[in-house]
């Protein structure tokens, strides 16, 4: 493979992973901007879309819906598994962050991280250790084009990704309820003097952050072939450098971020040691949050809200 | 009322059903609901025993409208009836002859829980008495660990000699990590923190050549004592490992005990009031004139010094040290004592640690459920009892009766 | 003096914001349809009385009636939906919204869209200038545009009950004035209005009743005329 086919496949798979590290990363950005907190439990949260993904995925395919019904398949995959997050999603708003709303940063951090804990481990003893593989969906066809090439998991993945990100902007800046949303993110006290009620508001914030973070994990299991319980701590790391690199509580910035950050991964990866790999990804982490913690896009006032 | 708190049971238990119902009913392609259904029944018994105390609560206001004391304050009042000098001699008493009790298991289980205990205090200063959440402070931990070992291995240092350097070490790591973190606050630094954290272990992990990686280093010595003989040769010195495990034991005792007195000393020095202001408000500190970048630099350093002797002490101890020793997840271990004991309070920290190490060593079934229990027991204690099961009232109280009267320092 | 239906009244009301006891016993009394003033010196607790009214700081004891209804113990979404509208301190703007979506914020909880319609019509007759201004960001609008964006958007619910707080704040003189004639003009429209104001000789022409407030208590009611002649309020509040 010449240089320049090289080069455009890695950014093919730039592109790829950035999409799915900016799904994560919405869901991130959408709570922070809510409630100005860091979800540690949003890595978990990715992780049981994908468990139940698989789940899900490996009851149809015994049915052998796989092969003949695939889109509705689907649909029904990846559904359930972000009903579910959603749920999940709500329950631990309402358990681990609503009674810790008026206290310190501090405490509602260390709710955040126990909760994190608490779930990853509720994940390994249910699902157990190893990974649990994701039954083959895709097959290894695809589309060539300039030496390069993108396998037809990779465009259903990135085709559906672009769906989500697209409906959350509509969603957002279009309905009642996103527009709320917003309002709620910029001013809470003002949204309650119009009549927003921001308990609800808050509980939407975490149906739907989480539930793309499912989506996300749904398609990191189909892509990559496996789940494990443990998966989320390094995608939520990820995820949430690219939160911060294109600005806490900016939804393009999240978008923006995820690109960016899965850019940087594949690139490394691509032409230096990857054993390294993650190293550059805390290290990208650490001299954002230190040089420029508002991000790129970002509302500006990160330094001063933290 | 209790329509209400019924109507909320429902909620809950359907909410219940549906998150651990799938979850823990398909761990493989079948649906076994055994474990998911006895799994609701516990949580729903939690719920509903909730209800039963609020109920009983409830009915008994009447009668006793005194708000009760909390046992722990009881306990504690008891307590502190009696000199000082007793109940810690008592314990002293009582951690010193231990070894003669107790099998080589449990005295093992003791270290341990010792070395948490140092962890734990150390990690108080940078959170407890700082205010600076520390997620990556098992890197200190780490860094002493490491360094003693290859000391130890490359240039046949012995135990004393590279303690020291060991401790300056995780100073200047703890001040590489605080630097650029003094300008952030409360989420920012955490995951500055964490990412440190993790850098430094898979910098452990990956560079072959220095730290063997995974495979870990070992073969190293214990500590050793030097006491003059007489011998062939006239008065010399002669080395005596530790290395039994009481030999050990009364070794990590001993530093345990100068760790509580050197926490104890800074957390009424001035630079202790300082790390108060600054975590009450740091402005104000600011502004009072404290120098707040010296000062948390100085909590970082000072913090990671203790987890640098505890992790020399670890890696000597077992001769051995591996970069998986310094998991995120240790980090949270050591941040859920002090979460559980009582941030700021030393007495809380100590008890956290032997409660959250040993609990799992004596009851052996619950092993796989260690770390589920300390996620469970961060979140509620937050909830419920932030200060902590053994609160450092007393240093809060004397401390805003200090900051309301103390002069420009 | 014909004392038309209360519609709002408060009663020894205590609000403390941690251990500040910010209101110590307020009572006043406001008709329907007329513009009552609340003046006094910073932090005499004006603020804090309207944040209590809607209960975001909520008070401690005494009550508060709207139309009869007690509300003191109500969330500030229930009070809105009564029909209380409140422009806050500092304008309180969505910075990342369009001034549309700012006026829309302000009919959230109305479900009539054509009415709706109508109403915002009848803001951009009271403020022109938001038309022009209708896809703007919030957070670029001047000073003045802002005040008149969170006016506008205060009433976009059709609110019978409009809480102003200092909407002379910050503004040039000629734009006070427009702001005056404004309020006016909406009163007029059957809208009751209790204004809280730093300006005194402002508030107090364009008011009926008029309430002076000190350190948390309320010292002088009276009919607005009345206090302009007042010594005392001359002295300490009109700069005379």
């Amino acid at each position: 493979m010449d240089l320049s086919s090289f080069i455009l496949q890695q950014i093919i798979n730039a592109i790829f992973l950035g999409s799915i590290y900016a799904l994560i990363a919405l869901g991130y950005t959408m709570v922070y901007g809510i409630i100005e907190l860091i979800n540690f439990a949003h890595g978990e949260l990715f992780t049981a879309g994908a468990f139940i993904g698989v789940i899900v995925l490996t009851a149809l395919q015994q049915l052998g819906w796989v092969e003949t019904h695939f889109v509705l398949t689907m649909i029904i995959v990846f559904s359930m598994a972000m009903a579910y997050v959603a749920v999940l999603g709500v329950a631990v708003e309402h358990v681990a962050y609503k009674p810790l709303r008026t206290s310190s940063r501090l405490s509602a951090l260390l709710s955040a991280l126990g909760m994190s804990i608490f779930l990853s481990n509720g994940m390994m003893l249910s699902q157990g250790v190893s990974d649990r593989p994701y039954p083959q969906v895709f097959g290894v066809e695809g589309i060539e084009f300039m030496g390069a090439r993108i396998s037809n998991g990779q465009i259903f993945i990135m085709l559906l990704a672009v769906a989500l990100m697209v409906s959350l902007q509509l969603f957002v800046h279009r309905t009642r309820l996103g527009k709320a949303m917003r309002a709620t993110a910029q001013n809470k006290v003002m949204a309650r003097i119009l009549g927003i009620d921001i308990d609800q508001t808050i509980r939407i914030t975490f149906m739907i952050g989480p539930a793309l973070g499912a989506a996300a994990g749904v398609m990191v299991g189909l892509h990559y072939g496996a789940v494990r319980f443990d998966m989320g701590f390094l995608f939520m790391i990820k995820a949430f450098a690219a939160a911060i690199l294109g600005g806490i509580g900016s939804i393009p910035g999240a978008m923006l971020g995820g690109l960016i950050i899965g850019g940087i991964e594949v690139m490394w990866a691509a032409f230096l040691p990857s054993a390294w790999k993650d190293v550059t990804t805390f290290t990208v982490l650490i001299l954002v949050l230190y040089l420029k913690p508002s991000g790129l896009l970002g509302k500006g006032s990160a330094e001063v809200r933290v | 009322m209790i329509q209400q708190e019924l109507k909320k049971l429902v909620v809950y238990a359907f909410f219940l059903a549906v998150l651990l119902i799938p979850m823990l009913g398909f761990k493989s392609t079948t649906f076994e609901p055994g474990r998911a259904f006895k799994t609701l029944g516990v949580f729903l018994a939690i719920l509903v025993l909730n209800i039963i105390v609020k109920a009983v609560r409830s009915r008994k206001k009447e009668e006793d409208l005194r708000p009760k004391k909390p046992w722990v304050e009881s306990i504690r009042e008891r307590i502190e009836r009696y000199p000082k000098i007793y109940t810690l001699g008592g314990l002293l008493a009582v951690a010193a002859i231990f070894p003669l009790f107790a099998d080589n298991y449990m005295i093992d289980v003791g270290i341990t829980c010792l070395i948490y205990v140092c962890l734990g205090l150390g990690l108080n200063i940078v959170v407890g008495l700082c205010g600076l959440l520390d997620l990556g402070y098992i890197a200190f931990y780490a860094v002493g660990a490491y360094t003693y070992s290859l000391l130890n291995l490359t240039f046949g240092l012995s135990f004393w000699t590279a303690l020291p350097i060991g401790i300056v070490l995780g100073m200047v790591a703890g001040c590489i990590i605080g630097y650029p973190t003094l300008k952030m606050r409360g989420d920012y630094l955490a995951i500055v923190t964490l990412g440190f954290g993790e850098i430094v272990r898979l910098v452990l992990n990956n560079w072959d050549s220095l730290t063997a990686g995974p495979n870990g280093l070992f073969g190293m010595k214990r500590p050793a004592l030097y006491y003059p003989s007489f011998g062939e040769d006239g008065l010399a010195w002669a080395t005596y490992y530790l290395k039994s495990l009481p030999s050990l034991y009364y070794f990590i005792l001993i530093i345990a005990i100068l760790t509580i007195i050197g926490v104890r000393r800074l957390d009424n020095s001035r630079i202790g009031r300082a790390w108060i202001a600054i975590r009450e408000d740091e402005v104000a500190a600011e502004l009072s004139g404290v120098p707040t970048t010296w000062i948390k630099l100085l909590a970082y350093a000072l913090g990671a010094a203790f987890a640098s002797v505890a992790g020399a002490f670890f890696a000597a101890k077992l001769s051995y040290t591996n970069p998986n020793f310094f998991l995120f997840m240790e980090s949270c271990i050591v941040l859920c004592i002090v979460v559980l004991g009582g941030v700021g309070s030393i007495p809380g920290i100590v008890v956290a640690a032997f409660v959250l190490i040993a609990a799992p060593e004596v009851f052996r079934g619950l092993e796989n459920y260690r770390m589920l229990a300390f996620g469970g027991i961060m979140t509620t204690m937050m909830i419920l009892k932030p200060e902590g099961l053994i609160p450092a009232t007393r240093s809060r109280r004397e401390l805003h009766e200090d900051l309301a009267t103390k002069p420009k320092d | 003096m014909v004392k038309s239906q209360a519609i709002l009244e408060l009663s020894d009301i205590h609000t403390y914001y941690g251990n500040i006891h910010a209101l110590k016993g307020v009572s006043c009394s406001i008709s329907k349809g007329e513009i009552a003033c609340l003046i006094g010196a910073n932090g005499a607790g004006k603020s804090t009385t309207l944040m209590t009214i809607f209960g975001v700081q909520p008070a401690t004891q005494g009550e508060i009636l709207f139309k009869g209804t007690p509300i003191q113990k109500l969330r500030p979404e229930k009070v809105a939906a009564l029909g209380v509208s409140q422009t806050p301190e500092g304008r309180q703007i969505f910075p990342r919204m369009s001034t549309f979506e700012n006026l829309e914020m302000g009919a959230f909880l109305r479900k009539d869209k054509a009415e709706v319609q109508q109403d915002l019509e009848w803001v951009f007759s009271l403020f022109p200038r938001l038309k022009d201004r209708m896809k703007q960001l919030g957070g670029t609008l001047s000073g003045g545009e802002q005040q008149m964006l969170a006016i506008g958007r205060a009433l976009m619910s059709r609110p019978e009950l409009l809480l102003l707080d200092e909407p002379s704040l910050g503004l040039a003189p000629k734009l006070v004035e427009k702001i005056f004639e404004t309020i006016l003009e909406i009163n007029k429209s059957g809208v009751t209005i209790f204004l809280v104001e730093q300006n005194a000789h402002m508030a107090l022409t364009i008011s009926g009743t008029g309430y002076v407030m000190e350190t948390g208590r309320i010292v002088l009611s009276d009919k607005a005329a009345a206090l302009l002649e007042n010594e005392e309020v001359q002295k300490a509040y009109l700069g005379e």
